[in-house]
């Protein structure tokens, strides 16, 4: 017999078998009522010797079934059907299990789609990013970015190293594309031969760049990113071979990338060589993101050493001019350390995910102590059924089992319920996740996200089922008939395991509630830092470029600027504008140069310290809010007239000079055959980096300056302060105010300085909003799990409280007797809570700001708050044990 | 009693049993038990409860076919009856069996203490 006429046949089968039964027992009946017994005795003999009917019953349908699967499937439709018959159980446990479930498995999708996926491109794992540091390069090394690379490095990287199969480097920038409808400003990235090479995915259409677009002065070719492709284009394959103006340049498209190509972390329309001219290399010029791959089986550290051994090579192979030293980079002690692609990608990402990871763990604890909790209060009521079941020949393993199954399948109906909130949970973390987390739009639930839901489903179910299974069904459990029903006291060990899980509960709920008031007060500090601009929400910021292509002469670019900057200014409701290479906050890479002080020796040729610099027009920091120390701002007719005049920030001037009014007056250069300038004001710090960051030291010159390299700023981010900014009104009045100057300029980065600000605080926000919802949930958890413990005690003491009443004891003692147990619990768990908090806490100090890991305002605040929860959730059964009418009870049962 | 005995029969004597009974003529369980314990002259009480998942187990092998029929004493019951295969099986079970016999005979015969 097949097994599926087997499984179909079974019915039959078992039927068959009972009626047989039955068919023996009376036929040794009839045999027994001839030999002369009463039928009552002949019924009883007949089923005595027969021996036990169910048993019999089970061991003979055990022959057909396969072997313990289907008792499972006895087991789970018992357990479905004891679920359907508690509703309000089934509801609280379920929805616990669900949201604990949810919660978790969205933000495990964050993290395995940031931090556990491999990148999107072939043998990801061999892709490196050129990482490097620079102890000695003063300044440089504050940054994550490390020192980047020069294009010299790149050559000489590129055709000497020994461990990469290929490498490349690439810089982002924006630039203007004209000849179509209106100008708009695209997404650049530029990048040298070797880094789609790199990358290795292959284009959608067409072919990539290739060496001989390399050619400086050569052809003028551009790629598409999929995207700009289709929105400019319309996906027409025909692309290939058509020109766009880019730069008033006009460029041949050569391909097209795919879907969904990420260029690393960068967001591009276009793709352009960057073609370099090799006979004019010089060894400076750190301005590049290097990107290599890897020999298949060669290691990180080989590659290290292989940059290593290059970088004196590369300091004899080139020179920064004559009469320079070569070797002045060896002070800077500049050391290789490259990190796998992804590791660059996700930066600091990691750490906080993993935060708001292990927290989300955390609340899942809890919810799975509370599901125990309600599960030991069932088993107790259960205990009758469990008995007679036992009585019935069923053995402890049989019990335990469908103690397990039915915990198993609150878990897996948690999950599934569960997965649909995640869904939803997704959502909400991209909505309120900083918007420069990496790899965002490859955010999805995928089958490892399934995998690690249906984990956490079983574990939990294991989790929250097995400790109420084996203290009633365990060997020797105490499943005892006879007592089972009539409770006249409850003795201490019933209740250990429940007000352990509080106790555990509120140490954990603890934890929790301090890293949110942690960030809390880390919110708090970082608001009251002054970012160094003021009055933001009504600071609108545009940024435009003036390429050389539509405008060569640099006097004309600041005079086309300056004209910019009048007409804004004579818009309704403007109070000022300005303008900077780039506003604070706005993540623009920085410019950074060697600054020399007159009065200051720098021993034989070393290198000044860097130092951050930006242009800046006269009447931008007044604009932005940003005060004058000392001194006075500039001038247009010093700008035009090229007077060599410079700001600085306080923190520079306190460095040089001291303080800040002994800088006016002095002088400071950044080339050696750039005149002296003159310190004419100091400006307050500002937060350049975000408000968390050191404000750097920096230099302010003027938009038009005596520089042989960059004489003019040509991409400038336009300030206007006035009530109206971000309104649609106002931005269509703007936009017609740049085009009356020169319509082909486009208006890009449209925003207000209260966002770049948002933005800044993004990171610190999103942890604040998802350690504030894990503690959120910890504390409703908490307090559910102390009022369902405080009432179950109460109800179950009900007997023992009418007879202290009956025997003379007040309200009052009896509402004392209850609170100083709950009270008890909770100040037990508050003690483990701050003992696990002082350990714990320490691994969020990255995140905080302004405020200590072990911060005592906080620890205070919020043991105070968790003891007077508590209080609150015991208040209500106590109130009501208060209540209980001695004869009622007493009468009851 | 019933216990100690079913304890000291070794596994597959009961069904040897049933088969051996059955090859003589088809019969229903309650008959089973009579015949076994006839034929036994009393010695064997089988437990009448092990008997059905004995009998299970033949049906599954297909050692045994079942028919619900009438028996002799007018009841509706299920008649037994041995298959081919169940005769060989049968047949096998008997010669190890005897073998075994013979072997636990022979250590316990007297004399060689």
């Amino acid at each position: 017999m097949s097994w599926l006429t087997q499984l179909f046949s079974r019915r039959r089968l078992y039927r068959d078998l009972s009626e047989e039964i039955q068919a023996h027992l009376d036929e040794r009946v009839e045999e027994l009522l001839a030999d002369g017994l009463s039928r009552e005795e002949a019924t009883h003999t007949a089923r005595r010797e027969f021996g036990n009917v169910g048993l019999i019953e089970e061991d003979c349908r055990e022959v057909w079934a396969w072997p313990s699967g289907e008792e499972v499937f006895v087991d789970i439709r018992y357990g479905l059907r004891a679920l359907r018959h508690s509703p309000v159980f089934t509801v609280v446990a379920l929805s616990t299990i669900a949201i604990g479930i949810a919660a978790n498995t969205a933000v495990f999708t964050v993290v395995n789609s940031v931090l556990l996926k491999p990148l999107n491109y072939p043998k990801s794992e061999e892709l490196v990013a050129l990482h490097q540091i620079a102890p000695g390069a003063e300044g440089l090394a504050d940054f994550e970015s490390g020192l980047l690379l020069s294009p010299s490095m790149y050559v000489t990287y590129s055709e000497r190293n020994q461990m990469f199969q290929s490498l490349g480097v690439w810089i982002t920038d924006t630039a203007n594309v004209t000849g179509m409808a209106e100008p708009e400003q695209v997404r650049v990235v530029s990048v040298s031969d070797g880094v789609f090479e790199t990358l290795a995915v292959p284009p959608a259409v067409g072919r990539w760049l290739s060496p001989p677009d390399q050619v400086p002065n050569g052809p003028k070719r551009v790629m598409l990113s999929y995207g700009y492709w289709q929105r400019r284009f319309g996906g027409d394959a025909a692309v290939v071979g058509r020109n766009i103006t880019i730069d008033s340049q006009p460029r041949e498209i050569v391909g097209v990338m795919p879907k969904g190509f990420q260029f690393v972390n960068a967001d591009f329309d276009v793709a352009a060589p960057l073609a370099f001219d090799r006979g004019k290399l010089i060894l400076a010029g750190f301005g590049f993101h290097g990107i290599a791959r890897l020999k298949p089986d060669a290691t990180i550290a080989q590659g290290n050493a292989d940059l290593t051994r290059m970088l004196p090579i590369w300091m004899d192979s080139w020179s920064n001019g004559p009469g320079t030293n070569s070797h002045i980079y060896e002070t800077w002690r500049i050391t290789p350390m490259i990190r796998p692609l992804k590791q660059e990608l996700t930066g600091t990402v990691g750490e906080l995910l993993w935060v708001v990871m292990g927290t989300i763990g955390v609340v899942m604890l809890i919810a799975c102590a509370n599901v125990t909790n309600l599960l030991l209060v069932r088993v107790e009521a259960r205990q009758q059924e469990l008995a007679v079941r036992a009585a019935l020949g069923a053995g402890w393993t049989r019990i335990l089992r469908t103690l397990l199954v039915e915990s198993l399948m609150l878990g897996l109906m948690g999950g599934i319920v569960g997965l649909g909130f995640a869904y939803a949970g997704v959502r909400l973390l991209l909505a309120i996740g900083p918007s420069n987390l990496p790899r965002l739009n490859e955010i999805a639930l995928d089958v490892r996200t399934l995998g690690f839901t249906l984990v956490l489903s079983l574990l939990s179910g294991l989790l929250f089922g097995l400790i109420p299974a084996l203290k009633y069904a365990g060997p020797g459990g105490s499943l005892a008939l006879q007592s089972a029903g009539r409770t006249t006291s409850v003795s201490r060990e019933r209740h250990r395991a429940r007000n352990l899980l509080v106790v555990g509960q509120v140490a954990m709920a603890l934890v929790l509630l301090m890293s949110a008031g942690l960030m809390i007060r880390t919110f708090g500090a970082l608001r009251r830092v002054d970012p160094g601009f003021s009055d933001a929400r009504h600071l609108q910021t545009i940024r435009i470029a003036i390429p050389d292509s539509l405008i060569a002469e640099p006097e004309r670019v600041t005079r086309t600027q300056n004209e910019i900057v009048d007409r804004l200014a004579a818009i309704q409701g403007v109070k000022s504008v300005g303008f900077a290479s780039d506003m604070p906050m706005e993540g623009v890479d920085s410019a950074w140069d060697e600054i020399f002080a007159q009065d200051k020796v720098y021993s034989g040729d070393l290198i000044a310290p860097l130092r951050l610099y930006k242009n800046i027009s006269p009447g931008f920091l007044q604009t932005a809010g940003t005060r004058l120390v000392a001194g006075r701002d500039m001038t247009w007719s010093e700008v035009y007239a090229l007077r060599p005049v410079v700001m600085v920030s306080e923190n520079l001037a306190r460095e040089i000079w001291g303080t800040p009014s002994a800088a006016l007056g002095k002088h400071l250069r950044e080339f050696k055959d750039m005149p002296w300038h003159e310190v004419i004001g100091v400006v307050q710090d500002v937060r350049e980096k975000g408000v968390q960051e050191k404000a750097p030291e920096i230099v302010y010159w003027a938009p038009l300056v005596h520089n042989r390299f960059a004489p003019a700023v040509r991409t400038a981010t336009f300030v206007i302060h006035s009530e109206r900014a971000g309104t649609d009104s106002f931005l269509n009045e703007v936009q017609a105010a740049v085009w009356s100057v020169n319509s082909n300029l486009p208006l890009a980065s449209v925003r207000t300085m209260q966002d770049s600000y948002d933005k800044s605080l993004a990171r610190t926000s999103f942890t604040l909003v998802m350690l504030g919802i894990a503690g959120a949930m910890a504390l409703t958890l908490g307090i559910i799990g102390i009022y369902g413990v405080m009432s179950y005690t109460v109800s179950q003491r009900k007997r023992e409280i009418g007879i202290r009443l009956a025997l003379g004891a007040q309200g009052g003692d009896v509402l004392y007797m209850v609170l100083r147990q709950g009270t008890k619990l909770a100040l037990l768990g508050v003690a483990i809570g701050i003992g696990a908090a002082l350990c714990f806490t320490r691994l969020i100090t990255n995140l905080l700001f302004g405020v200590t890991p072990h911060d005592p305002l906080t620890f205070v605040a919020v043991a105070a708050l968790l003891i007077l929860v508590a209080l609150l959730a015991c208040y209500i059964p106590a109130r009501r044990a208060t209540l209980v009418d001695p004869m009622v009870a007493l009468r009851y049962e | 009693m019933t216990k100690s005995m079913q304890r000291d029969l070794f596994p597959g004597a009961l069904e040897m049993m049933i088969l051996r009974t059955l090859k003589r003529q088809p019969m229903h369980g309650y008959a089973l038990v009579q015949q076994i314990k006839r034929t036994s002259n009393d010695l064997l009480e089988i437990e009448e409860g092990s008997l059905y998942p004995a009998l299970q187990r033949l049906l599954k092998e297909g050692f045994v076919k079942a028919e619900w029929g009438i028996s002799s004493t007018n009841r509706r019951v299920r008649t037994y009856k041995l298959t081919a295969p169940g005769a060989k099986h049968l047949e096998r079970e008997v010669s190890s069996f005897e073998r075994m016999l013979k072997g636990i005979t022979q250590v316990l015969a007297p004399g060689e203490l």
